[in-house]
């Protein structure tokens, strides 16, 4: 048989190609629930993060589970509708039209209720996410973890590390008189008492000015749960 | 033709890679992925056993298919075969080892265009029997890990002060020393300029030590 005429060729394409692709859908079908269950205990590590609880992947779920005792969805109005809190995808909410899907995650330990909130907005390269915890006044920030997909290291990336992070608590979102101002990650640094300000990064504004853009967006769609 | 699979000419299969031939000191094939999953010897261990069982298989598949593999669209082949492993493997760490499959990112995916596989499947595996393909996919695995771990080693311990092993975990070592002594990590070693000075300098060592890899001046 001649392997180079031109029907042998097409036909050893079209064989190759089924038998690859089949191939990969099998193994892809098939490892996708420990896929998936990867994604989601990294998630519910992020949340506990965000409220200083720091637990491997195994762990997550236990966790998780004692921790977290409530999971709320909120329609863009702030009221309070029926749904999958955990499994609501907070970007396509953004960007898909209709019904709108905003969740919050309800932390309760020894008496303490923390309100966490997921964020999602863009960074210099690509996106940023992070949840931001408040404490039982539905006020002031109890904590934030945020992270990145490409950030450029030792500038922007640094979202994620604990010196960026760590300022956040302790600030509020409303001032005196109960004014929104979410919380602003200041360019050259907060004043010192600013009690809606963060540092930014130097050399990161793009970033940091993503991180603002992200909390202000975000947290003024809770607003009317926070005030309710 | 009946020949030991373990003859000195299959033996030299393998043991060239690792020195006199290998693929990123000498040969300098690879480079890219050498630079940039250095900064923890676990990434480095992961990428070396994707990128050894990416080449095995690729070798010994291409090595079975030769005489039926259309040699006008041969290239295609070979990359559909690659990238169909690679696939794979990507799926394979994203569901046992998601952390270093999230440190690894892109470079899992990029296994397909590392040079060293599609060179020997072009060199080797086009031309000689399975088992002599298999050796050959062996040896330069292991030259291209071995490289790989060398500088993950150096670069982890001088840039963090840590060793991250599989299995193992973190170790810390030079870290107790800075908090004492006033010791300071090099943050350079992080980046990747020093992955590429460190391969230097394993080269420069290499060639001093076998002085028939070093060109004659005209």
């Amino acid at each position: 048989m001649d392997v180079n005429s031109n029907k042998y060729t097409i036909g050893f394409s079209i064989v190759m190609v089924v038998i690859v692709a089949l191939l990969l859908a099998f193994a892809s079908e098939g490892l996708k629930p420990m896929q998936n269950q990867n994604i989601e205990r990294e998630k519910m590590q992020n949340i506990l993060k965000s409220v200083g609880i720091e637990v491997t992947r195994d762990e997550a779920k236990d966790a998780y589970d004692k921790y977290i005792t409530e999971e709320i969805v909120l329609n863009d109005k702030g009221e309070q509708i029926e749904g999958d809190a955990f499994k609501v995808d907070i970007l396509k909410e953004y960007k898909s039209g209709g019904q709108k899907n905003f969740p919050i995650f309800i932390y309760e330990s020894e008496g303490s209720k923390k309100y966490i909130i997921p964020l999602v907005g863009k960074g210099l390269w690509g996106p940023i996410w992070g949840y931001i915890a408040l404490e039982s006044d539905k006020n002031t920030v109890a904590g934030a973890s945020f992270d990145h997909k490409g950030e450029t290291p030792g500038l922007g990336a640094e979202i994620n590390q604990g010196w960026f992070q760590e300022p956040f608590v302790g600030k509020k979102i409303f001032d005196e008189s109960g004014e929104y101002k979410s919380i602003r990650v200041i360019k050259g640094g907060a004043p010192e008492g600013d009690k809606h300000g963060v540092d930014a990064i130097s050399g990161g504004t793009i970033t940091s000015n993503g991180v603002t853009e992200m909390l202000v967006r975000t947290l003024k769609i809770y607003e009317p749960y926070f005030k309710s | 033709m009946s020949e030991s699979f373990f003859s000195k000419k299959n033996m030299k299969l393998i043991k060239d890679p690792l020195n006199d031939d290998n693929p990123i000191t000498v040969q300098v094939l690879g480079i890219c992925s050498a630079l940039a999953i250095t900064v923890k010897v676990e990434t480095a261990f992961v990428m070396a056993i994707s990128v050894l069982f990416v080449l095995i298989g690729a070798n010994v598949i291409v090595s079975l298919l030769r005489k039926v593999i259309p040699s006008r669209i041969r290239i295609i082949v070979q990359l559909v075969i690659v990238a169909s492993l690679v696939i794979l493997v990507d799926q394979v760490l994203k569901a046992f080892v998601y952390d270093v499959s999230k440190q690894l990112s892109v470079f899992v995916g990029l296994i397909i265009t590392n040079c060293i596989i599609m060179g020997r499947l072009e060199a080797f595996a086009l031309g000689n029997k399975p088992g002599a393909s298999f050796l050959d996919a062996v040896g330069n695995a292991f030259g291209y890990g071995i490289i790989l771990i060398v500088v993950a080693f150096f670069r982890e311990l001088f840039g963090s002060g840590t060793l991250t092993l599989p299995v193992v975990g973190k170790i810390e070592i030079l870290t107790s020393l800075a908090n004492n002594t006033g010791y300071e990590h090099n943050g350079l070693m992080i980046l990747p300029p020093m992955a590429l000075i460190t391969v230097g300098i394993y080269i420069w060592i290499q060639r001093s030590r076998n002085r028939k890899l070093i060109e004659e001046n005209h």
